[in-house]
């Protein structure tokens, strides 16, 4: 499923940054709240659920070349993690469920 | 194309805001100049660590990152409190990062181990009390 695609298809996940590439495959949801884990381990095109939002959550997901950020449990980004995230045409979605229901619903959509 | 591409960043300590920003701009450099995309990854990823430690633990520093053909080298050089013991900080979950730097996702202590884990060869001199020099390398296989 392309970014563009799962971005429409979720009426439980809002958009708080729509990025560019949006043509780029997302192959599955990871999770993980430490930097230097999520850098080394994250697999690329991923849907990174995390409850980080600040500036270093974006630098990671560039460099690991997630697909998108999902923001877990409420979590919103900061003025500086937005012009980041804009900046970098990263794509940034938010959702009040937990961590675990988040990936699951991510996985169960792209394999259904 | 046997020259050498020099490339020199600077880094402030406790400067979140720019942080990975040597890394990605060496990354899109790497990326336009056609390496393969697992060359690319070991760099950005041993960078991103080298970069965010200096931020992070140091009092801010230099990175110089040696473009060639068959090799891609980082020399990372930054004044600080150095590392009284390198092969303790080198284990992995080893970190002294303060809470408030943990609070920003930091502190797993992966940093040294995944730079070690992403390059082909790490040189790590300190002294403590005056700062840290790294060099990392990540080696290019010639393609036949
Ligand atoms: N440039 C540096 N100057 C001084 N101390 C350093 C430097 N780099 C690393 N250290 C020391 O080595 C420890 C381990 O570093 P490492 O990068 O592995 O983990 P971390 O930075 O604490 O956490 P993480 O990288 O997982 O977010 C640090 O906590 C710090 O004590
Ligand atoms: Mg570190």
């Amino acid at each position: 499923m392309t970014i563009e695609k799962f971005v429409e298809c979720f009426a439980e996940l809002k958009v708080i940054n729509k990025g560019t590439q949006l043509d780029r495959e997302v192959t599955g949801p990871y999770c993980c709240d430490l930097l230097s884990i999520a850098m080394s381990k994250m697999p690329q095109g991923a849907a990174w659920v995390t409850v980080m939002a600040n500036v270093n959550t974006l630098a990671v997901a560039t460099l690991a070349e997630a697909a998108c950020i999902i923001l877990a449990e409420g979590a919103t980004l900061d003025t500086d993690a937005l012009d980041k995230a804009k900046e970098k045409g990263v794509t940034v979605l938010g959702t009040h469920l937990p961590v675990f229901e988040t990936a699951l619903l991510v996985y169960n959509r792209i394999n259904e | 194309m046997n020259d050498k591409i020099i490339l020199k960043y600077k880094v402030d300590c406790d400067d979140f805001t720019r942080a990975g920003e040597a890394s990605s701009s060496v990354k899109r450099k790497l990326k336009l100049m056609g390496f393969d995309p697992e060359i690319i990854r070991k760099v950005a990823i041993s960078l991103y660590e080298g970069e965010i430690n200096m931020v992070i633990h140091s009092y801010g520093g230099t990175i110089e990152v040696i473009i060639s053909p068959d090799e891609i080298e980082m020399i990372l050089v930054d004044k600080g409190p150095g590392i009284e013991n390198i092969e303790l900080a080198m284990q992995a979950g080893y970190s002294t990062a303060p809470d408030k730097i943990r609070s920003l996702g930091f502190g797993a202590g992966m940093g040294l181990p995944n730079m070690k884990k992403y390059s082909d060869d790490l040189n790590i001199e300190s002294i403590v009390g005056v700062g840290t020099t790294l060099r990392i390398r990540v080696y290019v296989p010639i393609e036949e």
